[in-house]
């Protein structure tokens, strides 16, 4: 995969700016080619995202930095061409500068248990095909996120076959999609 | 996609029956007005709660998380809690949360009502 995002947005960790996030990523996703369930899972994914850095990272404080890249991996086609887009997955990342956090901390809670909250990683890890947390350098977390165009992942079926990610970050956690429910993310 | 903003309608039937109606996307942004709305209307303990998803087309988890609390709330003070006219985003994310067996969704508003 290429390193260098096609799209790159920054934003402050002020969720006033959650919604136009969202719209941002449904209407990029849509125009690559992804359905519309698609689109919406990658919005709210992106959505939960964002805000467990504002919660959890920037301990909700409205000032700190936050970029969301998305890389069309395959290729765009060119806007005079009527070609079908050669996009086969979208990655989303999700970068800040907030506090790094023990990697095998972030982890999905026990949905058998019925109580509000705690579901931002479960969502992540239910309607995305492949998710990795890591450290960046210096300071801050990554959450890199791929959504296959053809993927097979419906809302809350649980079961895809995933590429993996590329790269070999000294630490990160990541998960593949299994036919169970995730409870943990191993790192 | 709407701007993220929320307005509530509450309807306070004749039969007891209180119909709360919120319009636009529920996040993070917008879920403390739903949260304050439906425990204002849990304090009269009516003997039936419905709430009206029919105008939000988005929720997230945090919306979920304020649902999940309604619920609770109303199972301990014997009030009936009912979800009607889910819209597809909304009814998959109770789905991903595994939560859409824990509520009682129904489809339309006069299910929910009945």
């Amino acid at each position: 995969m290429e390193s260098k995002p096609q799209i790159q947005l920054a934003i402050t960790s002020n969720p006033l700016f959650l919604s136009g996030t969202r719209e941002f990523v449904y209407h990029i996703a849509s125009r690559v080619g992804f359905s519309e369930e698609a689109c919406g899972q990658m919005a709210l994914a992106v959505d939960e995202a964002i805000c467990n850095v504002i919660r959890h990272g920037y301990d909700r404080a409205l000032d700190k930095p936050i970029w969301i890249s998305l890389q069309c991996i395959g290729g765009v086609a060119a806007p005079e061409t009527q070609q079908t887009n050669p996009t086969t997955a979208l990655q989303i990342v999700i970068e800040d500068e907030a506090r790094q956090v023990d990697l095998s901390m972030i982890k999905s809670r026990n949905l058998d248990e019925i109580r509000p909250g705690g579901l931002g990683v479960h969502i992540i890890q239910e309607v995305m095909d492949d998710v990795k947390y890591e450290h960046r350098s210096g300071k801050g977390m990554r959450l890199t996120m791929v959504k296959l165009r053809n993927s097979a992942k419906r809302a809350g079926s649980g079961d895809v076959d995933s590429p993996g990610l590329e790269g070999d970050p000294t630490s990160s956690s990541s998960v593949s999609p299994s036919p169970t429910v995730k409870q943990e993310m191993h790192p | 996609m709407s701007d993220g903003r929320l307005s509530i309608q509450v309807d306070r039937r004749a039969d007891g029956v209180i119909v709360v109606a919120p319009s636009g996307e529920v996040d993070v942004t917008t879920q403390p007005l739903l949260q304050a709305e439906l425990r204002k209307i849990q304090a009269e303990k009516p003997k039936k709660l419905v709430v009206n998803l029919a105008e939000v087309p988005y929720m997230d988890s945090s919306g979920v998380a304020t649902l999940v609390q309604a619920m609770q709330a109303s199972r301990k003070q014997n009030t009936i809690l009912v979800i009607c006219n889910l819209q597809d985003r909304v009814r998959t994310i109770l789905h991903i949360a595994k939560l859409d067996s824990f509520f009682s969704v129904v489809g339309t508003l006069e299910q929910a009502v009945g």
